[in-house]
């Protein structure tokens, strides 16, 4: 039973309406930015995106390489476990089937890392069957640096942390394995309509 | 990386506000007693719920102010124009109300005495809560270690905390601080007066030789400029650790 705080009536009329809001969040029309240090700033020239295993390197693509695969135009909603929400994002990028499509591999998760030392743990499925994407574009435009740019992941159906800023690869493994944030607290899988943002949630 | 302890589920918990601080005109600090607090470390924050009559809940972060040596947990909050729950705690709580909260949250955004290498503290507005947390631990551990406070605020008016900054800055072995005042400066001030830029933190940080590890805190744009010229001035990148807060929120 919740408990009732006297004197709190709240504001907000479109949360209390809204069937697309997890709980406990709430609607954002900007795009807040939230990251645990400086923002990298990598030259394409020196980008590459990477899927490896645990042993060894499976494909690489430089970033005209990735550039010249199929790419997705989607429209979804994300939420970010610090509490705001933000419906309708449109994104272009390409979708991890289409980078998966050829390699062969055996494994039930995989670490998204990122250029700043950053990872995140996903469970393969959840990255599969046009769930995700390595996303360049974000309204139309290329996206920028404190974004997540020159790419990140997307992830929409998880927590915001999950969709990796200026991701660089993904690590496939046979296990899972508690990536950044994972390890200090927050959930390891992150799913909003469970409200899963801190471990035991 | 160092992996953090596993931790027990997060519950929430009842908080009694036993004390509210104006500290400037639209920042209050809540002083708190939640009688089951795990305890702390300096840089957390906490997550509030609150819950109108008809159900309605709403979410929040908030930094914990106060060291984990105080015997009350205490968060201090601006309020947002826009801000449901901000503008709920900053007007309309009162003493003796009560309400949700969980926590501590957060294991990076964090510095314990001992730790190791001077502190280079950056704050803008209201981000300086979680840093005031470190200072206040520092003090109250005894830590010799170097700390330095570069807090821009608009005027000398919204400077949270101003009074306890000068009496920890004046003590021996205090925290250097260095203000600035973006908007306004009271008549013959001497201190800064413009945005934290790199000609300013040339001046006021640490050398990288120090080993200096530097937290910076405030809105997205400052902490964006402040993090890029740290690392131009050669802080290395996992030295410079950030906590943003949003355009929204509150």
């Amino acid at each position: 039973m919740a408990h009732i705080t006297r004197g709190f009536q709240g504001k907000r009329a479109k949360e209390r309406e809204d069937s697309r809001l997890p709980p406990g969040q709430y609607l954002s029309e900007d795009f807040p930015v939230l990251s645990a240090g400086p923002t990298p700033h990598t030259a394409l020239s020196d980008w590459s995106f990477s899927i490896e295993s645990e042993m060894s390197e499976l494909k690489r693509w430089s970033w005209e390489a990735i550039r010249t695969l199929p790419s997705e135009q989607v429209t979804v909603d994300i939420h970010c476990v610090t509490k705001w929400s933000k419906l309708d994002t449109s994104w272009e990028g390409v979708s991890i089937d289409t980078l998966l499509d050829g390699v062969d591999y055996d494994a039930t998760h995989a670490m998204a890392f990122s250029d700043g030392d950053y990872t995140t743990n996903v469970p393969l499925e959840d990255l599969l069957d046009g769930k995700a994407w390595v996303a360049f574009a974000y309204g139309g435009q290329p996206l920028e640096a404190e974004h997540g740019g020159p790419a990140r992941l997307l992830v929409p159906h998880l927590y915001c942390w999950k969709s990796a800023k200026w991701v660089r690869g993904l690590r496939l493994m046979d296990h899972d394995e508690p990536g950044f944030w994972e390890s200090y607290g927050y959930h390891i899988y992150g799913d909003p309509w469970r409200e899963q943002r801190y471990a035991g949630d | 990386m160092a992996r953090a302890a596993v931790r027990g589920r997060l519950s929430w918990t009842l908080a009694e506000v036993v004390e509210l601080v104006d500290e400037t005109a639209k920042v209050r600090s809540v002083v708190l007693d939640v009688p089951e607090w795990p305890g702390h470390r300096a840089g957390q924050h906490v997550d509030v719920r609150l819950t109108a009559e008809d159900g309605y809940q709403a979410q929040r972060s908030y930094s914990i102010a106060s060291a984990p040596e105080d015997r009350r947990l205490s968060l201090t909050v601006e309020g947002l124009a826009d801000g449901e729950v901000s503008s709920y705690l900053v007007g309309e709580l009162q003493n003796g109300d009560t309400f949700e909260l969980r926590g501590p949250v957060g294991g990076y955004f964090v510095w314990e005495a001992g730790m190791g290498g001077p502190l280079l503290l950056v704050a803008g507005g209201s981000g300086v809560v979680p840093l005031m947390s470190m200072l206040r631990h520092r003090q109250a551990a005894g830590e010799t270690v170097g700390a330095r406070l570069v807090y821009s605020s608009r005027s000398w008016e919204d400077v949270i905390y101003r009074d306890e900054l000068e009496r920890l800055g004046s003590a021996s072995n205090g925290p250097e601080i260095f203000h600035t005042l973006t908007r306004s400066q009271p008549p013959g001030w001497t201190g800064y007066a413009r945005r934290v830029d790199g000609a300013m933190l040339a001046e006021t940080a640490w050398p990288v030789s120090a080993m200096p590890t530097a937290f910076v805190c405030g809105p997205t744009p400052f902490v964006e400029s402040v993090a890029a010229a740290l690392v131009l001035l050669g802080y290395p990148a996992t030295s410079v650790k950030t906590e943003r807060f949003g355009p929204t929120g509150g």
